[in-house]
């Protein structure tokens, strides 16, 4: 087993998401991906664990707020079902914006509720027409005396509907493009703030998709995330928080996918002997295996550099989410390979791996994208 | 409400494997777990303050080493932890160990509950709860499956039997031995484990609980255990077949061979 030398609060957290993930959620993974129901009752041994504390810092009821911390939980969960350490991480992605960005009288309201997982968050950005495009969204906030006045559609919204608290980007001046983005945070239940369309997905079926609908939906000018034009800088390093998350699930999902692999490699028999045995398996294996520990080394370098202060880490952060997102889209591809027809199968694991996998390569934005943000920095780097 | 818990260090298999030539237990390598039966008594310790309030306070008589479980019963809820450890202690029968228990929690003084695991998982005899009440001289309702109703000076619980269950309303201070049907015990929280780490756990030698020696460890120990063995397995039966007379006049010939 490779050392990461994690402090003695990382190995806590790592041995309690693991036996939550084994004890609680393993034995329901295939009944919520079936049903496509939200976990609420998996949420609550979540929230009683304390882990919805790990993204809050210390003084508004958290363990401290580390992005270490965070993958490492985000990991073991997924390992379990990516679909359910979804619906947890998008609690963080929804509530880093306060976290980073928010005034005290924000943090004091919102993060102890949120640390003690009384209620989650969700993050409102994509839109049916500005997906990697962010700057193309049409939903807008029209200051009107001591209220802002939201209109237009959020989509794909992980959390939505469940969620509590929403930080939802809105246009405030649309003139500015890009810097006329500004970040606000709305309640359930605010009138004109309403639930459209769920989706039904492919993959992580615990979790929920679902349409942010806002109608004239009056919120408080105080609810205002820092300050108008900010939007896109509390979304960007948002996304430096929340990326190495996604690819701690990516990690999971290709650890949990190697776990089946190599389980079933060695109680399956063909031609008389385990086919764990024969050398066709085992280098796939290795690959495997390899491609999931450096994967694992990656993120925790990247998690670490955030946690050090760092703030350039858009580049570092885009490596981690890429490589480990390709890897678990590999990884999970070879376990069903290995399990043949029993992988195709339903009745066994492996090929809800797979379809879990797909979606880290897609979301926080596209691997596409996260090559553009690579290759840009590695350009700028060249110039100076 | 000030409630104790008390709770046993066990090898966590079941199958313990017995040092055939000095008749006890092999511990190397097996883990340490708190008996599993003690688990729904802390999380009924637990559950209770969070309704009633008050505290909770672990004990479990041990080898240092037993300091463990009693950090994991902090990071499932309990509040305060006492470990009794002493070279005294050793060698303690279940009529030993429930002297000690209960001297320690006569120190104790101020409590109206105290709960116990309906037994432990290796020796399995389920007389240490019972010893203590009648060392303290208190009630005790073992069995204990579900509690109905807490009043101020008095708790009414269900106590499960052989074909039913029985309620039974008793007067503080009282003792429960409870069963699994209790509850299901919680996972630790990060806030637990982190608590349990840090916490201070008190630890008193025959000493500080005021015992007399002669009642403590081998000393005090009636039972004496002269030899563990497993049963040699029984031979095969012998199975008889045909038609029913056939079968009662072989089985009428096979006694009168073996009388």
């Amino acid at each position: 087993m490779m050392d990461y030398l994690l402090t003695e609060e990382q190995v806590m957290i790592r041995d309690l998401c693991r036996q939550i993930a084994k004890e609680k959620i393993a034995p329901l993974a295939a009944e919520y991906d079936k049903s496509e129901k939200f976990p609420h009752g998996i949420m609550k041994i979540i929230a009683d664990a304390d882990l919805f504390a790990i993204f809050v810092p210390l003084e508004y009821g958290g363990t401290g707020g580390r992005v270490l911390d965070m993958a490492i939980a985000t990991e073991e969960l997924s390992r379990a079902c990516g679909g359910i350490a979804v619906c947890y991480a998008a609690s963080a992605l929804g509530t880093y914006p306060i976290v980073l960005f928010g005034n005290e009288e924000q943090k004091k309201k919102y993060l102890p509720d949120l640390a003690k997982g009384k209620t989650i968050a969700a993050f409102g950005l994509t839109e049916p027409e500005a997906g990697s495009d962010a700057s193309a969204i049409k939903t807008t906030a029209v200051k009107k005396g001591d209220h802002y006045v939201l209109n237009g559609t959020k989509h794909f919204i992980t959390n939505g509907g469940e969620a509590g608290v929403y930080t939802v980007v809105a246009m405030t001046d649309r003139t500015r493009g890009a810097r006329g983005a500004s970040a606000f945070i709305v309640e359930k239940g605010t009138p004109g703030f309403s639930f459209g369309k769920k989706e039904e997905k492919m993959g992580i079926r615990a979790s929920t998709t679902c349409e942010l609908i806002f109608t004239d939906c009056k919120i408080p000018k105080e609810n205002l995330i820092a300050k108008e034009g900010m939007g896109f800088i509390v979304t960007m390093k948002t996304f430096d928080m929340s990326r190495p998350g996604v690819a701690a699930q990516a990690l999971g999902i290709a650890q949990g996918a190697l776990d089946i692999a190599v389980k079933y490699a060695k109680e399956r028999h063909q031609f008389g002997k385990s086919i764990a045995s024969f050398q066709g398996i085992q280098w796939m294996l290795a690959d495997m295996a390899t491609k999931v520990e450096a994967s694992r080394a990656l993120i925790y370098a990247v998690a670490r550099m955030v946690d050090s202060g760092n703030t350039s880490v858009a580049k570092e952060s885009a490596i981690a989410k890429l490589f480990a997102s390709d890897a678990a889209m590999e990884v999970s591809t070879n376990a069903v390979q290995i399990l043949g027809g029993y992988g195709y199968m339903r009745d066994y694991p492996a090929e809800k791996f797979m379809r879990d996998a797909k979606i880290t390569q897609i979301y926080e934005g596209t691997n596409q994208i996260q090559r553009n943000i690579i290759a840009l920095q590695l350009i700028k780097e060249m110039a100076k | 409400m000030n409630i104790i818990v008390c709770i046993k260090q066990v090898p966590e298999t079941t199958e313990v494997r017995i040092n055939p030539e000095t008749n006890t237990l092999m511990r190397e390598g097996v883990k340490s777990i708190i008996n599993p039966f003690d688990m729904y008594a802390i999380e009924e310790g637990v559950l209770i303050r969070e309704k009633v309030g008050g505290k909770v306070t672990v004990v479990t008589m041990g080898p240092p080493q037993a300091e463990a479980a009693l950090r994991e019963a902090i990071s499932l809820g309990a509040d305060e932890a006492i470990l009794l450890s002493d070279r005294a202690f050793a060698g303690s029968d279940t009529w030993a160990t429930s002297y000690t228990l209960a001297a320690a929690i006569r120190k104790i003084k101020d409590y109206q509950l105290i709960i116990c695991g309906k037994q432990a998982s290796d020796g399995d005899t389920a007389q240490v709860g019972p010893g203590i009440a009648t060392h303290l001289d208190i009630p005790q309702v073992i069995y204990v499956k579900k509690v109905e109703e807490i009043k101020d000076t008095t708790i009414r619980v269900w106590r499960m039997t052989e074909d039913g269950y029985e309620v039974i309303e008793a007067p503080f201070p009282v003792l429960f031995t409870v069963v699994k049907e209790i509850n299901t015990p919680r996972l630790p929280s990060l806030k637990g484990i982190m608590r349990s780490k840090q916490a201070k756990i008190t630890v008193w030698t025959h000493k500080d609980i005021e015992a007399d020696f002669a009642q403590l460890g081998l000393n005090g120990s009636p039972t004496q255990v002269a030899k563990v063995f497993t049963p040699a397995p029984r031979g095969k039966g012998q199975m008889l077949s045909g038609t029913t007379d056939d079968i009662v006049a072989g089985l009428v010939n096979i006694l009168k061979e073996q009388q």
